[in-house]
C-alpha cells in the first residue's frame, strides 16, 4: 500500500499550509497538545496506580474509572483536535519518521486496550479482586502510553 | 534586572559537562524526553488534585486521601522534573537565562510555590470539616483554581522556551523585550 499520495494530500490541505506559513500557530497548537497529554496522563494514572495497588487503594476501581472517564475522553479529544492539525502541517516528515509509527501503533493499541480489557478489569467485583490481573493490565496500559509519549516527543527530534 | 547573574551562567556554559551535553544530540533529546515523562506524572496528578479541590472530579473520595495517596507520586514527578530541567538549563545556560519564556516560567513557579504554601498553612489544616464534601469550600476551590491556571501557564511557557523569537542574538527587538531578557545588544 502506497501511503505517500495520501500523506501528500494531507500536507497540501489549507490547514497544513496555514500552519506552515505561520510563526505562532505550530508552537501554540503544540502547547495545547502537551497540556492534553498531561491531562490524559493524570486521568490514566489515577486508574492505573489504583490497579497497581499503589494509588487510591480504598476506592473501587469502577468508581475511579467512572470519575476519570469524562476527563480522559475530553483530554483525548483535545489531543486529536490539536494533533491532527500538527500532523497535517508536517505529514510527509511523519511518513518517514519511525517515532511517528511507534506513536500511532501504541495509540491505536492503548485506546483499544483501555476501552475493552482495562475497562472490564475496573468493573470486576472488588470482593473477587484479582490483583495480578489488575496489575498486569495497568502495566500494559502504562507501557503503551509511554510509547505514545515517547514517539510523540521524538517526532520533533527527527 | 539581575544582570549580575549573567557571569554565573556564562561560567556554567564554559564547563566541560555543559558543552558535552550541548553537543550530544542524543543525551539532550533523552533528557528532554524524561522531562516530558516526568511532566505526565507531576502535572497529570497535580491537575487531578486541583480538579478535586474544585469539586469537578472524584466527588466521593476524601480530599485528604487524594493528598495522602497521590502526593508521593507528585513529589517524585517534581523531583524528576527539577533534575531533568536543571540539566536542560545546564546544557544551554546563557540562552535559557536570557529567554523570556524561561523567565516567565520561573516567575510562575514561584507563584505556584507560594500558592502551595498558603494552601498547606491556611486551608488544608481545616480539612477535617470538609474532607468528604463533594465541593470543598471557597478557599480550597480558589487554591485549586490558582494551581491549575499557574501550572498550565508553566507548561505553556516551558514549551515555548524552545523558540527563539525573542532571543538576545536576534536583534532588533523591542526595548521592552531587551529589558525583560536583560539583553544588551552589541552594536
Amino acid at each position: 500500500m502506497d501511503l505517500l499520495p495520501f500523506f501528500q494530500w494531507c500536507y497540501s490541505t489549507p490547514i497544513g499550509e496555514g500552519i506552515r506559513n505561520s510563526t505562532w500557530l505550530f508552537p501554540i497548537i503544540e502547547a495545547f497538545h502537551l497540556l492534553g497529554l498531561g491531562l490524559t496522563a493524570g486521568a490514566v494514572l489515577v486508574v492505573d496506580l489504583r490497579l497497581l495497588g499503589v494509588g487510591l487503594r480504598k476506592q473501587a476501581p469502577a468508581q475511579l474509572w467512572a470519575n476519570t472517564q469524562p476527563w480522559l475522553l475530553g483530554s483525548v479529544t483535545l489531543m486529536f483536535a490539536s494533533g491532527i492539525p500538527l500532523f497535517l502541517s508536517e505529514s510527509i516528515k511523519c511518513l518517514y519518521s519511525f517515532a511517528f509509527w511507534v506513536k500511532m501503533t501504541s495509540l491505536l493499541l492503548v485506546l483499544l486496550f483501555t476501552f475493552t480489557f482495562l475497562r472490564r478489569v475496573t468493573q470486576m467485583d472488588p470482593t473477587s479482586d484479582r490483583p495480578l490481573r489488575a496489575r498486569v493490565t495497568a502495566l500494559i496500559s502504562l507501557v503503551l502510553w509511554f510509547g505514545v509519549a515517547w514517539g510523540g516527543r521524538w517526532i520533533g527530534f527527527s | 534586572m539581575g544582570t549580575s547573574f549573567l557571569p554565573f551562567f556564562e561560567q556554567l556554559s564554559e564547563s566541560t559537562w555543559s558543552v558535552a551535553l550541548h553537543e550530544s544530540e542524543i543525551a539532550y533529546s533523552l533528557i528532554e524526553s524524561f522531562h516530558v515523562w516526568s511532566l505526565c506524572l507531576f502535572f497529570g496528578l497535580t491537575v487531578m488534585f486541583d480538579l478535586r479541590l474544585l469539586g469537578w472530579i472524584m466527588p466521593k473520595v476524601p480530599v485528604s486521601e487524594v493528598i495522602r495517596r497521590l502526593q508521593p507520586w507528585t513529589i517524585l514527578g517534581f523531583v524528576l522534573m527539577v533534575i531533568t530541567g536543571t540539566l536542560l538549563v545546564y546544557a544551554i545556560p546563557v540562552r535559557s537565562y536570557q529567554n523570556i519564556f524561561f523567565r516567565t516560567k520561573m516567575l510562575l513557579m514561584l507563584l505556584a510555590g507560594a500558592n502551595i504554601l498558603i494552601f498547606h498553612s491556611r486551608v488544608f489544616p481545616g480539612v477535617a470539616k470538609w474532607d468528604a464534601d463533594a465541593v470543598p469550600p471557597k478557599a480550597a476551590r480558589i487554591a485549586g483554581a490558582f494551581s491549575l491556571v499557574l501550572w498550565i501557564g508553566i507548561v505553556f511557557s516551558g514549551r515555548m522556551i524552545a523558540y527563539n523569537w525573542f532571543d538576545c542574538d536576534r536583534q532588533p527587538q523591542a526595548a521592552i523585550i531587551n529589558f525583560l531578557t536583560s539583553c544588551v545588544p552589541s552594536e
